[in-house]
């Protein structure tokens, strides 16, 4: 008896019989679940089998954007423009046009602001949205319309820090304690956007967006070589991620899905500097005209169709995307009945 | 038993070790060393010296006056530690060197704890440490000859390139996996941004950094075998530190009296300077763990300490050495400098440098490699440059990538922190031509050209003009004309098609970081026209400008 347990305890070779039933309990109970997870069909449970290869795939797994609409008030027109000579002056104009702002943004609601930054540009060039007109509607939000949240968002072509300090919207959102959100690799995700074709799954600069209650599109009037002119709706293409150079091969068509990738609160387009020649990157203070006119509006389309023919100057030649948008849904055209001018 | 007094001594003894406060002030300034990477940025710089570091570096500053014949704007700031290292001789090796403190801490964490004995052999002086003196010898004379090569081996420059491109991207990582995994439970991840060293880009490429990231890790990893083996073997600074010991005014002493060679001080002797026997006055850190562990108190820390046979108080570098080094280095030059990459002759079109880069000769005679430039440009088109499109000399220099980023118009971050004038202070008024520098116009860093045979209007009649909507100077310098074409289907299609205009050109690489044309892109920017040499200028009208 002694001797037999000082064998199995001196020599690893010889096994006693407990011992090997646990090795030979642990050796069967490793291979079974190995084989379970590798060779048990597709549809058992924790079965990793991908017997086509296919089910390693990466799932594409998009979100959709809510409706950030709002109706306007029974008498209210779709698009107010304001004329007057502070850019105070000439929003509050334009957005008393459509209901005055009170009526879009409700005390408490998280509001993101998408500014135009796309350039590192000093702002008197008219390429970036003016600092004054963000800060007059952080002001509206903030204080009359007693906003829960300001957020700024864009996903500029030049480095992102850089371009909101030296187009002044950074230093904007510092004095109103204001959230800036810049893009890095986490903030993108797939957006599906029902029936766009370009766009219909894309990478969508998703972060600023969770939790959202209204967006407002803050544009600027600038003149675009490939597409006449980059208002309202081409503002939007500031949201986009990914390989979004390969757009300008088709760029109407997907100006007009942006039209129904986002259904914005309010667009405002800020006519203040209007970027007449050299857009959009501009640089020249002599291509800037000082138009005194604030847009803003629900019908991205009308508003960048009154702005294309009396800031820009270019008669009723509509750039194509405008014709495409009003075909997806995204708008009228047709502005006639539906503005109101206040000088 | 114990004497109360006795135990109330000990316990302040513990606690005020000089070794303790060594730490404190190691880990002070490697703080402080990161502190200067993250403020690297260009939200956080706002002027604050984040190269004092390089600056205080009387290696570079030697250098570089060597090959220069100036001292470089805060250059100047090294006398300050040379004056330290005369007041008390190698203090910055084990007080204030981040490279040092690392590997004193690498050594720390993978010390077999249990066995000390061998300590008593690797802590020993050995015949090898007088490489750096030699190596010291050796980038001296490549200095002095016009090749500022001590960056590839001073430990503040390694330590900097290192960080820049392989350590601080990882930790980058790490602040990024960890937001993302915070995220998916739902909690507010925004602050986390502020940790990291570039926050709010894309991830940050560094072409090259595996190799960087190899050497780093080789002389860190390698004080688990040989304690400090950087520090007393190679490294050039602390050869520089060495030369000056015997001037130094406070030093070590050993009273022989007192010793009973018990041999404890060489147990934790940082440097290998032999505390036990005769002690290498060159060689210590003046890490003072020798005076601590001394158990007759025999070793003091003097002013004015006599020299007798117990001490030697130079390098261990004969005139042999010395000789042997020199031509050593004379032909290291000449290996180099044939070995064209970028001369006058033999212009290279993929070595774009910086705005405000001094001619490439010039460049070279003052790049210590630190990439700190690299760390702080926004775009991250800054590239550390490799073997094959540079060569050796200019290896892990700045180099411009446009297919990785572009150079911002209004940007001057790289001129800003430049310690060595490499690329020369400019501001965005000089950069851009604007102002008192209308008359030289703005810096090129080169000439953009097109493709035809990739570009995507002029090959397949599909219409696209990325390049011509970024172009950011005014008037544009790449514009388009109307063409009506019938395209490969037979319909009639109205192009834009881009065309550059060499004399706007500026060179910034926009078009190209822009151009859909992926992988090899339709519109490329070369090194052709750049401001900084006349030799590679395009135009007859730009070559006025410039004075021969």
């Amino acid at each position: 008896m002694k001797s037999k347990t000082s064998l199995s305890q001196n020599n690893p070779n010889n096994l006693d019989r407990r011992s090997f039933l646990k090795k030979l309990f642990v050796v069967t109970g490793l291979s079974t679940g190995a084989l379970y997870l590798g060779m048990a069909p597709e549809n058992w449970p924790l079965s990793r089998r991908d017997f086509s290869g296919l089910r390693g795939k990466p799932v594409l797994k998009p979100f959709l954007l809510n409706d950030f609409r709002v109706a306007k008030p029974l008498h209210a027109k779709e698009i107010g423009v304001g004329h007057g000579n502070s850019v105070r002056e000439r929003l509050l104009k334009a957005l008393n046009a459509v209901g005055g702002i009170e009526h879009y943004i409700k005390p408490g609601d998280i509001v993101l602001i998408k500014p135009n930054v796309a350039f590192d540009r000093s702002p008197f060039f008219g390429a970036t949205t003016a600092p004054e007109i963000l800060e007059e509607l952080i002001k509206l939000l903030l204080f009359d319309c007693r906003a829960g949240e300001v957020r700024i968002a864009d996903n500029p072509i030049e480095s992102a820090a850089d371009c909101f300090i030296k187009t002044g919207l950074d230093a904007v959102a510092r004095k109103f304690n204001v959230r800036i959100c810049l893009p890095d690799p986490q903030s993108f995700r797939v957006l599906h956007t029902p029936g766009a074709s370009l766009i219909e799954n894309w990478l969508f600069f998703h972060r600023p967006f969770i939790d959202v209650d209204k967006v407002i599109g803050l544009a600027t009037v600038k003149d675009h070589n490939l597409c006449q002119a980059s208002l309202g709706i081409k503002n939007w293409y500031g949201l986009l991620g990914g390989l979004r150079n390969h757009f300008h091969q088709n760029i109407h068509e997907v100006i007009s899905e942006l039209s129904i990738m986002i259904k914005a609160t309010l667009t405002i387009l800020d006519g203040s500097r209007i970027l007449m020649r050299n857009g959009p990157t501009g640089g020249n203070p002599n291509d800037v005209l000082l138009g005194n006119t604030v847009i803003a509006g629900v019908d991205p389309v009308a508003i960048d169709a009154w702005a294309f023919e009396h800031l820009l100057g270019r008669g009723q030649k509509y750039p194509h995307y405008l014709f495409l948008a009003e075909k997806k849904g995204g708008g009228f055209i047709a502005y006639r009945d539906r503005i109101g001018i206040v000088l | 038993m114990k004497d109360p007094k006795k135990t109330n001594n000990s316990r302040f003894r513990l606690i005020f070790r000089t070794y303790n406060i060594r730490i404190v002030s190691q880990i002070f300034f490697f703080s402080l060393f990161l502190l200067s990477l993250w403020a690297s940025w260009t939200t956080r710089v706002k002027g604050y010296p984040v190269s004092r570091f390089l600056e205080m570096n009387p290696l570079i500053s030697l250098t570089s006056a060597l090959s220069t014949g100036y001292v470089y704007r805060y250059l100047g700031w090294s006398v300050v530690v040379l004056i330290v290292t005369l007041c008390l001789g190698r203090v910055f090796c084990s007080w204030f060197c981040p490279f040092g403190s690392l590997h004193q801490f690498v050594r720390w964490v993978s010390k077999p704890k249990k066995r000390n004995d061998d300590d008593h052999l690797l802590n020993r002086y050995q015949y090898k440490y007088y490489f750096k003196y030699v190596l010291l010898v050796i980038f001296m004379i490549l200095a002095a000859l016009g090749s500022l090569q001590v960056g590839l081996i001073d430990p503040i420059s390694v330590m900097y390139r290192s960080f820049v491109t392989t350590i601080a991207p990882a930790l980058n990582m790490v602040f990024d996996g960890s937001a993302a995994l915070l995220s998916e439970f739902g909690f507010e991840t925004s602050a986390y941004s502020g940790l990291k060293f570039s926050p709010d880009v894309a991830r940050r490429l560094f072409s090259g950094s595996f190799l960087i990231g190899l050497i780093f890790l080789f002389f860190v990893g390698i004080n688990i075998i040989h304690p400090r083996f950087f520090c007393r073997c190679l490294c050039p600074l602390g050869a520089l530190f060495g030369l000056m010991s015997p001037f130094t005014l406070i030093r070590i002493s050993k009273n022989s009296g007192k010793c009973t060679n018990c041999n404890a001080c060489l147990r934790r002797c940082e440097g290998g300077a032999d505390p036990h026997t005769v002690f290498r006055q060159s060689e210590c850190f003046v890490c003072l763990n020798c005076l601590d562990d001394c158990p007759e108190n025999a070793l003091t820390f003097k002013l004015f300490a006599k020299q007798d046979e117990h001490v030697i108080i130079g390098p261990d570098l004969n005139k042999r050495q010395i000789i042997l080094s020199s031509l050593f280095a004379f032909f290291t030059f000449s290996f180099l400098r044939y070995n064209d990459k970028n001369s006058e002759r033999n212009l290279s079109s993929s070595l774009i440098r910086p705005p405000g880069a001094t001619e490439e000769e010039e460049f070279l005679r003052r790049c210590i490699k630190c990439d700190q430039c690299i760390n702080i440009c926004p775009t991250n088109v800054l590239q550390p440059a490799g073997f094959i499109e540079a060569g050796f000399e200019n290896i892990w220099t700045p180099l411009m990538n446009f297919n990785i980023g572009h150079c911002q118009l209004k940007c001057n971050l790289c001129s800003e922190i430049c310690p060595t004038g490499a690329i020369r202070k400019i501001t965005v008024e000089e950069k851009l031509g604007k102002g008192r520098s209308s008359q030289t116009g703005p810096i090129r860093l080169g000439t953009a050209f097109f493709d035809r045979g990739r570009c995507l209007p002029h090959a397949m009649q599909i219409p696209c003009v990325v390049c011509e909507e970024v172009c950011p100077t005014s008037p544009k310098a790449i514009q388009t004309q109307d063409e009506e074409e019938k395209d490969v289907f037979g319909n009639i299609v109205l192009l834009k098609k881009p065309f550059i205009v060499p004399d706007l050109c500026i060179g910034c690489g926009l078009c190209q970081t822009k151009c859909p044309v992926r992988g090899s892109k339709a519109v490329y920017v070369t090194s052709v026209g750049e401001t900084r040499s006349i030799h590679s200028q395009l135009l007859l009208k730009h070559r006025k400008s410039l004075k021969p």
